[in-house]
């Protein structure tokens, strides 16, 4: 079994959200960047156990410039076999989905699994787009995966509950929590993975069809309003009256 | 031209957050100057509802009978087209995720997700990013756009209308997936996490599953869900469903009490867009405190039950 893997480089969640050019562009000075969780801890992992249990290979692509490096050698050393980067400062996810979707057409692989969102720009769109583009079908917030032969069993979260739900390779895949555990590189994964082929390409030259105009960082909260534990009274009538919610 | 809005249904009504999205669409289609279509798929009943939100009309595609993003993208294509509308509207639920991209490529629109702002002029229209820590302002520079809003950002929108239900039938090809089975997390009358307007959650502080009788309690009297942190799920005090956070569910509740929660930021950017926060903790230090509106310093065991006890007499006056 061929797998792709969509990787991303996101701040580390910890970091200090910053903006700089008349907030037009994310500061990121001192921020230390870690691949996207969700593409790491569970897509990538549970495509990297799907390869141990049933043989073929994991491929990660990562649309961005040599910045992005220090993440796909990180998603090596875990344990995929290559990677793919695409040369371009992406504006938005149509752009990211499209160099993408090339690729995986090129390709030719059967599962094609990224993050349910990245966590800065909160989009969750690339799945989507990526499975249009490749006429395939898509499963998005997917917790368990299983593939047999050249089905899928998939249990994904929806409102409310969760569904069990079959699709036929080649498939679409965005992953939540739940898909896998997060592994930690070890000595041997992270010297290997510094002979593990980066293949860069270059763009299609797709324009995209969003475009931030600012940034901004929500108003400072107001300080906190003390209640004494033994009036809980006060706080019933504080949200009646003062905040209305109840 | 009108403006086109998804709706997607459970037990013959349309989801609450698809009503949310269809008073959000209303408003964009007055913004233009024209009228508010729909289009759903086989197996809502009459409207769904969705008539008191303002839609004149519905068209439901027959022949997609399961929810696969594949079919479904194609007939809201075919509605559009129908229906001329430049401007489709989603909410970004489950289901919203898995079709507004795909409709998205096959419009060749552009699209932004998450949205929590009515579109301005340009129709541009503002999301949170960095997991709610900051704002983004998004132009489209497409003509046609696809705009899929968060989940209780805008809260319901009544607005009578009398709604033309058509059945159609467009080109859909073969559904992707096949559903074997769904499971509901939330029992009968419960509500489930991501709708809810009011939420009382808990975590470490609690000191285990067995203590959850005075949350539930609550949240009972409240009429709220029940949440959790992440290091209660993952140690199996509570169910995976209930985790709000980062990686958990993000959750826009009108009231959101967190009780014996440190208010790890993974934690805060599955809530910060709570409208009223309240934080029970007995570690007057605890980083949540920095995040709340109203704050109380105590013992949980005591707390809890006489914040239950103050609610009963309060609803017994009012």
């Amino acid at each position: 079994m061929k797998i792709l893997v969509c990787i991303s480089k996101a701040p580390d969640t910890t970091s200090k959200i910053a903006f700089k050019d008349n907030n037009t562009a994310f500061d990121e000075n001192g921020v230390q960047f870690i691949v996207n969780p969700y593409d790491e801890w569970y897509a990538l992992v549970r495509a990297i156990e799907l390869k141990e249990a049933q043989g073929g290979s994991v491929t990660t692509i990562t649309v961005g410039g040599a910045d992005n490096d220090p993440i796909i050698r990180k998603a090596l050393a875990i344990g995929a076999d290559d990677a793919i980067r695409v040369d371009m400062d992406a504006k938005d996810a149509f752009q990211v989905a499209n160099e993408i979707a090339l690729q995986a057409k090129e390709g030719g692989y059967d599962l094609v699994l990224c993050g349910k969102e990245t966590i800065n720009n909160n989009g969750g769109v690339i799945g989507g787009m990526l499975a249009e583009l490749m006429d395939a079908p898509y499963v998005p917030l997917a917790t368990k995966l299983e593939v047999n032969g050249s089905t899928a069993e998939i249990t994904r979260d929806i409102t409310g509950g969760e569904e069990v739900l079959n699709a036929e390779l080649p498939l679409v895949i965005s992953a939540a929590k739940g898909m896998a555990e997060q592994r930690i590189p070890n000595m041997r994964g992270i010297m290997a993975a510094r002979s593990k082929a980066l293949n860069v390409v270059p763009p299609s030259g797709t324009e995209a069809n969003t475009e931030v105009k600012s940034y901004a960082l929500p108003p400072a909260k107001g300080d906190c309003t003390f209640i004494d534990a033994e009036n809980p009274e006060e706080l019933i009538k504080k949200l009646h009256e003062e905040a209305k919610v109840i | 031209m009108s403006v086109l809005v998804f709706v997607d249904h459970q037990n013959g009504k349309a989801s609450k957050a698809s009503l949310e999205a269809v008073g959000y669409a209303k408003k964009v289609a007055d913004q233009l100057g024209t009228d508010l279509a729909a289009i759903s798929y086989a197996g809502i009943n009459a409207d769904g509802g969705i008539g008191a939100y303002g839609a004149n009309r519905l068209h439901v595609a027959s022949n997609v009978s399961v929810p696969d993003s594949g079919q479904l993208a194609k007939a809201v294509e075919a509605a559009a087209s129908a229906e001329g509308a430049d401007v489709v509207i989603f909410s970004h639920d489950d289901l919203g995720k898995a079709v507004a991209p795909r409709v998205a490529v096959r419009l060749k629109a552009g699209l932004v997700t998450g949205v929590t702002s009515m579109p301005g002029d340009g129709l541009e229209v503002t999301k949170n990013v960095f997991s709610g820590k900051a704002k983004a302002m998004v132009s489209y520079k497409t003509e046609k756009k696809v705009i899929s809003i968060l989940p209780n950002a805008f809260g319901m929108m009544p607005n009578e209308a009398s709604t033309e239900v058509k059945e159609f039938s467009p080109e859909v090809g073969n559904a992707g997936i096949t559903i074997k089975e769904v499971n509901t997390t939330a029992s009968d009358g419960e509500i489930p996490l991501p709708e809810a307007d009011l939420v009382v959650s808990a975590g470490r502080g609690m000191k285990g599953p067995e203590h959850w009788g005075i949350i539930e309690d609550l949240a009972k009297e409240l009429g709220a869900a029940t949440a959790c942190s992440r290091p209660v799920s993952d140690i199996g005090w509570r169910p995976h469903h209930e985790h709000v956070g980062q990686t958990g569910v993000a959750i826009r509740p009108t009231l959101y009490i967190a009780v014996g929660i440190s208010g790890a930021i993974q934690h805060l950017a599955g809530v910060n867009g709570s409208k009223v926060i309240v934080v029970v903790n007995k570690d007057p230090e605890a980083p949540f405190f920095k995040a709340a509106d109203y704050g109380i310093v105590g013992d949980a065991f005591e707390v809890v039950p006489k914040l239950t006890a103050a609610l009963k007499s309060f609803k017994a006056n009012h």
